[in-house]
């Protein structure tokens, strides 16, 4: 096959290699207890798999109970608890710690040279914090649930509805020390750990964007568990800090509330960001267009990043100079955002274009993320947002960044890195064909949202006035499509594990240190520490390194 | 530059350096190692400080917004016994840093010796708090439904307020005291519950010392534990006058 | 169509005769608003067509087959200034045309006639100034301003009427406004699109716009025999507001005729200017601000009057232009049923809302 890259190992006599860090222990036991990144990133993408079928299926009966206008299918208290489910599950147990804990922790010591994260055993804390988080919630979603929606609003939560908003608070702020703590171990690693000659200009992006991200987790977070707790003793003791009655200012819970939330917003879509540079470099052969402007540009969403936190609340009586300025900034964040994209598409004039699955899940984003981020300008511009907040317009821009943006960032460097973390490839075909199903399952569903907003239909609505029903009918259709798109890649890739073709070490001739090792890696990564003597995608250096090996093996 | 493998050459061999005991496996040496303990513990308390920023942000808000509130509020707690309290933390800060240095000097005894001082002074610093919301429980300052504001729109039937010459504050202004209460609780309750964790990691510190966990050159956990209760300390630095020194200079 | 199964054919045809892409546009401010969004949809398109255009392209011309070999690019500067500036520029323009309809959204004109809402779980409360109360449906006349002044008596709520381009947040504790002219009579959506709980679905309504002359017909059939002023009267008289705010010369409060819009220096020092918001804190937290002048004696009201109650007795002293019709009170008092007089205290009358009602 001339139109790809590929290049595996002849399989009529390839082996996994039997010494990695898959087969280096055995038993539940050395997985529960493993320090091993590797071993917790594959823990995490198991948990997190559940967390996502679990936040899809509720997103199924969310589109099943909108495709007539009345609320039949599901009561509409019942409706706002699936849908506070869905978006709280999604959000804080599917998003946030998707690329980052996943694949970031598999992947970001093998591309600085690291024998593991600087914290082990932090790592491993991290993701009992996430699962005793998990499953807090998901009892509180089997006792009864929550609907207060996934922004917790006061005085609705602390005053107004009687289910679960203590426990599954709690279950956030637990999980919130998941996040502290990859994050933490993120931004310790990427400081101390890197190897001889990785200087910071020598970084892959997908670890720039990563360490963008790993700031926002570490300085937003506490203030979201803060904010959480003071949700929680105004529920059961009464305290009064939030509660208009006692002078307290519920206003004031949207701020803390928001200035952790808007950063997450980034947290969830700056580390897909680096899975993108990294495919798009990758299949294209080239080095990353701008590759500095690239890795500032992700500091540059870090930081403006916690000064926009009002654009959530401008309708919601701030003063109308405060919409001002937080609306300035909202536009001053965008721009780092377009400046990544057009690097991307740059990165693709003169190159060598090949088609495989990442690279297309890679173009899907570009193109999803452009029109979820542009909605968003509409929704920073003070005047239109008058009229967008609180529709549908909003569920689908969030969509098209979360689902169309991360999402398939994340699919993008699920099946990228798939051959390294398994040894083995995924079905090429198939999974073309299922990435084609998500891109038009996905703009069948979240499309026909915005003319909904823009008609004006508001969101977490279990019914609405019968003249929207032929959108929500669409959506619903597209939902059904997308399930089977987000489906397949579960079975694929399951059988892959099995009978997928051996990999080799660097099936997709790329540069970074995570390839030049064996699949599946070994325990410590590298059986001797590299030396970084090149710049981040030189693929110059790649050809000379095969020539050398074709020379000394010849 | 030459074009050198990715993987080292025979120069960076591995058993270059002296191979500590204490040297986990991911890291190339001790210095690399230590470094990154100190640099992971600073961000640590870097986050400490954003968790207690939105409260003490909180706290600015409304003391600005309910002034007088707040000062009539603030004559209800104890100046003696946070002034005591005070002393106390600023003690265990001092018992810590010498049990710092005890074991950097690998002395076994006096290292117990000043952990245990230090978790005993905690202990009486809980002990006081815990007198002061006893108090605050009987007189109903405990914000929620049993809130009183007895001594506030009638400060003449409580002897505290009387002492501290608190005029009767209008019913609509003596309401917001419960503001100022919800903070005290939830600041003061969170300074309580890191100083919690605190000694539980303290009496695993001393547990562990007795068999010689940190005297040996592996001093990295104690000084780690030292930033967090100076930092826990400075905490209370700023409570201390924020809630009971707001008008008094 | 019998070939076509019932359920198909049902859905074919609400889809033809009920397929809206774009709302109404009934009000002054929705073409502005529409020109902005269309500008922004303009841009959008544009700078989605280049993405596309540049992935396209360069995936046709560069793909491996035809340019087997890459060639390595460093990346270029006046390239990257080029969309740092050109959109940057872009959103700024986005911004300030933002700003300017944000703007003119919540400034009223100063002749707009203001109605009172309310927001409670999970219905739409609207009192008209001439006591015409209306539940989840607001009639107004077209060709004239309108300003909301919403206010919660308990979640947060959001008044949307998606045909005028206009929503605002009803806070509990504060109120906010926001104005519109309606320009073409009909009967348009009134969502609560702010989530409030379990009915926030249910939270629905319909603006009614009316000509002027059905206006007049629709206010005269509906009114409740009493003007939002004169319940405010009332209320006033009942709650023993005349004890001292009575214009008379030993009168221990301020008198109130005129206090609205006008300028109060507080013992603080601080000036502050009268408006809603002013008389509601001036009612509920009295200490809070105290006129200088004055003792700070005035009891504060939390807890015993209704948001309505608190809206008729603002919307009173907001119409007092003199001291007569405050001596008027003083002496209507005694007809009132009970004829409780002004030495009554204000707590036996628990709450006003029965009054403003009726
Ligand atoms: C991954 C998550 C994510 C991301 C990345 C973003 C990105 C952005 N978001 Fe979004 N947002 C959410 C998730 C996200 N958002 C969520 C979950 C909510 C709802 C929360 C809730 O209420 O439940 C929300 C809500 C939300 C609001 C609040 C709306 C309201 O409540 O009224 C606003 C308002 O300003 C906003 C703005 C933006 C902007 C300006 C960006 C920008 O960063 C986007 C920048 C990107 C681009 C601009 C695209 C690149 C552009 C080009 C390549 C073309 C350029 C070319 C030309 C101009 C020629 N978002
Ligand atoms: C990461 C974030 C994320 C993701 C991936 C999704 C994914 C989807 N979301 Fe979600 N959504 C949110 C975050 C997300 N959402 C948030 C934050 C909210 C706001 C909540 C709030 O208002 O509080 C929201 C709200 C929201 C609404 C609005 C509800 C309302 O306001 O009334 C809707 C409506 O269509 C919707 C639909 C969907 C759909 C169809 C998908 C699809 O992409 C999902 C497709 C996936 C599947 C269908 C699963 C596939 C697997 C199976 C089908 C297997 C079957 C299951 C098992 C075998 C166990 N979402
Ligand atoms: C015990 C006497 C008293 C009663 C009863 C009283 N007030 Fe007042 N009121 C005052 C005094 C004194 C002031 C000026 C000091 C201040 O600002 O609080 C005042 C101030 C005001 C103001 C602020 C305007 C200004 O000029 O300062 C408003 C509005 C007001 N009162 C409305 C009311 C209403 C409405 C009621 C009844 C529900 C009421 N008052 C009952 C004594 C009273
Ligand atoms: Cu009221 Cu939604
Ligand atoms: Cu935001």
């Amino acid at each position: 096959m001339s139109d790809t890259i590929v290049l595996l190992p002849d399989q009529s006599t390839a082996r996994i290699p039997k010494r990695n860090y898959l087969t280096q222990e055995n038993g539940l036991l050395s997985w529960l207890l493993t320090r091993d990144h590797k071993r917790i990133g594959i823990l995490y993408l198991i948990s997190i798999s559940f967390f996502f079928l679990l936040g899809g299926s509720l997103a199924g009966l969310i589109r099943l109970e909108l495709l007539t206008p009345q609320s039949d299918l599901l009561a509409t208290d019942t409706y706002n608890k699936v849908f506070t489910m869905h978006g709280v599950i999604m959000i804080f147990f599917f998003l946030v710690p998707s690329v980052p804990a996943t694949l970031g922790n598999f992947f970001l010591p093998l591309m600085i040279g690291a024998k593991d994260l600087a914290l082990p055993k932090m790592n491993l804390a991290s993701w009992y914090m996430y699962m005793a988080g998990g499953l807090l919630a998901l009892w509180a979603m089997i006792t009864g649930g929550v609907d207060t929606g996934w922004t917790f609003t006061t005085p609705l939560s602390t005053h107004f509805v009687n289910t679960n908003v203590i426990t599954t608070g709690l279950a956030i702020f637990i999980s919130g020390f998941s996040s502290i703590f990859t994050g933490l171990n993120f931004i310790v690693t990427i400081h101390k750990m890197r190897a001889p000659g990785m200087t910071w200009f020598r970084l892959p992006l997908f670890v720039w964007s990563n360490y963008a991200a790993s700031v926002l987790m570490v300085l937003g977070t506490p203030v979201l568990g803060i904010t959480l707790i003071l949700v929680v003793l105004e529920r059961t003791v009464g305290i009064g800090i939030f509660d208009p009655t006692k002078g307290g200012d519920p206003l004031l819970f949207q701020h803390l509330f928001w200035f952790y939330s808007h950063p997450a917003v980034y947290i969830m879509i700056l580390p897909g960001m680096g899975v993108i540079s990294e495919v798009i470099s990758t299949f294209s052969r080239k080095r990353v267009f701008g590759y500095t402007a690239v890795a500032f540009s992700s500091v540059a969403i870090a930081v403006f990043g916690f000064f926009v936190w009002a654009h959530h609340m401008f309708i919601m009586g701030i003063s109308n100079y405060a919409v001002l300025v937080f609306s300035l900034l909202t536009m001053l964040v965008a721009v780092p955002s377009a400046i990544k994209i057009f690097n991307w598409a740059l990165t693709l004039y003169k190159g060598s274009i090949t088609f495989e699955t990442p690279m297309i899940y890679a173009f899907g984003f570009m193109g999803l993320f452009t029109i979820g981020g542009m909605t968003g300008v509409f929704l920073g511009t003070s005047g239109t947002d008058i009229h967008l907040t609180e529709t549908y317009f909003i569920v689908a821009h969030f969509h098209f960044v979360m689902v169309g943006g991360m999402l398939m960032a994340f699919l993008a460097g699920l099946h990228f890195w798939w051959p390294k973390m398994t040894g083995r490839m995924y079905p090429e075909k198939v999974s073309q064909f299922a990435a084609v199903v998500t891109f038009i399952g996905f703009n069948l569903t979240f499309f026909p949202q915005f003319i909904l907003g823009t008609l004006g239909m508001p969101r977490r609505y279990a019914s609405y006035p019968p003249e929207f029903q032929v959108l929500n009918v669409f959506s619903t259709a597209g939902a059904t499509i997308l399930g089977v798109g987000y489906l397949l890649p579960v079975l694929y890739l399951t059988w892959s594990l099995k009978y997928g073709a051996i990999a080799g070490d660097n099936p997709w001739q790329a540069t970074g240190l995570e390839w030049q090792t064996q699949s599946p890696p070994l325990t410590e990564n590298f059986t001797q520490i590299p030396i970084m003597d090149h710049e981040a995608y030189d693929y110059e250096w790649l050809e000379r390194q095969k020539e050398k090996e074709v020379a000394s093996v010849g | 530059m030459s074009d050198s493998t990715v993987i080292a050459h025979d120069g960076l061999e591995a058993g270059h350096h002296e191979h500590s005991p204490h040297l986990h496996h991911q890291f190339e040496s001790v210095e690399q190692q230590a470094d990154a303990g100190n640099f992971a513990m600073w961000l640590f308390l870097l986050t400490e400080v954003m968790f207690f920023g939105g409260l003490f942000t909180v706290y600015m808000i409304y003391r600005n917004w309910y002034y007088p509130a707040f000062v009539a509020a603030s004559h209800q707690l104890s100046v003696k016994l946070g002034g005591i309290n005070s002393v106390l933390l600023i003690t265990s800060s001092l018992t810590m840093t010498l049990g710092v240095w005890s074991a950097q000097l690998r002395r076994k005894g006096s290292l117990i010796f000043f952990l245990m001082l230090t978790f005993l002074l905690g202990v009486v610093f809980l002990g006081i708090k815990g007198v002061e919301y006893k108090e605050k429980f009987e007189k109903h300052h405990f914000p929620g439904a049993n809130y009183s504001l007895q001594s506030f729109v009638n400060p003449a039937s409580d002897p505290v307020a009387v002492a501290a010459g608190d005029k009767p504050l209008p019913l609509d202004i003596a309401q917001r005291t419960e503001v100022y209460f919800s903070l005290y609780f939830a600041m003061t309750g969170m300074h309580a519950l890191h100083m919690i964790v605190g000694m539980g990691i303290l009496l695993f510190m001393i547990f562990r010392a007795r068999s010689d966990a940190y005297t040996t050159g592996h001093t990295a956990f104690v000084e780690y534990f030292g930033l967090y209760w100076h930092f826990v300390d400075i905490i209370w630095i700023f409570l201390f006058p924020l809630l009971y020194l707001i008008n008094r200079h | 169509m019998p070939q076509i199964s019932p359920v198909l054919w049902q859905f074919l045809v609400k889809w033809l005769t009920n397929f809206a892409l774009f709302p109404p546009e009934a009000s002054r401010i929705a073409p502005q608003l529409d020109a902005l969004y269309f500008f922004i949809v303009l841009v959008s398109l544009i700078g989605l067509t280049i993405v596309i255009l540049l992935v396209t392209s360069f995936s046709i011309l560069y793909s491996k087959k035809r340019h087997p070999v890459p060639v390595q690019i460093e990346g270029s500067t006046l390239l990257e200034a080029t969309w740092t500036i050109v959109p940057l520029g872009l959103f700024l323009v986005m911004f300030v045309w933002g700003a300017l309809i944000y703007f003119r959204v919540f400034t009223p004109p100063a002749n707009a006639m203001n109605i009172y809402v309310v927001g409670k779980q999970w219905m739409w409360k609207a009192e008209h100034p001439g006591g015409q109360h209306e539940i989840n449906s607001l009639h107004v006349p077209a060709g004239r301003a309108i300003q909301l002044t919403l206010i919660s008596q308990d979640v947060f709520h959001s008044f949307s009427i998606p045909a005028f381009r206009v929503k605002r947040e009803a806070i509990p504790g504060r109120y906010t406004t926001v104005w519109f002219e309606a320009t073409t009579p009909g009967t348009y959506h009134l969502f609560c699109s702010q989530y409030c709980g379990t009915e926030h679905s249910h939270m629905i309504g319909d603006v009614v716009v009316m000509s002027p002359e059905d206006y007049k017909t629709w206010l005269a059939s509906s009114t409740s025999g009493a003007s939002l002023a004169q319940n405010g009267e009332r209320l006033f008289a009942s709650m023993s507001c005349n004890a001292c705010h009575n214009a008379r010369p030993d009168a221990r409060g301020p008198s109130l005729a005129n206090v609205y819009g006008a300028k109060l220096t507080l013992t603080s020092g601080q000036t502050v200017t009268v408006d809603e918001a002013y008389l509601r804190q001036a009612i509920l937290n009295p200490s809070q601000n105290i006129t200088q002048g004055y003792a700070p004696i005035m009891p504060t009201y939390q807890g015993q009057i209704s948001e309505e109650g608190l809206i008729a007795l603002i919307e009173y002293i907001k119409n007092l232009n003199s001291d007569y019709r405050v001596q008027q009170t003083t002496t209507t008092t005694t007809l009132l049923p009970g004829g409780a007089g002004k030495a009554a205290p204000a707590k036996q009358e628990p709450a006003g809302q029965g009054m403003v009602q009726q």
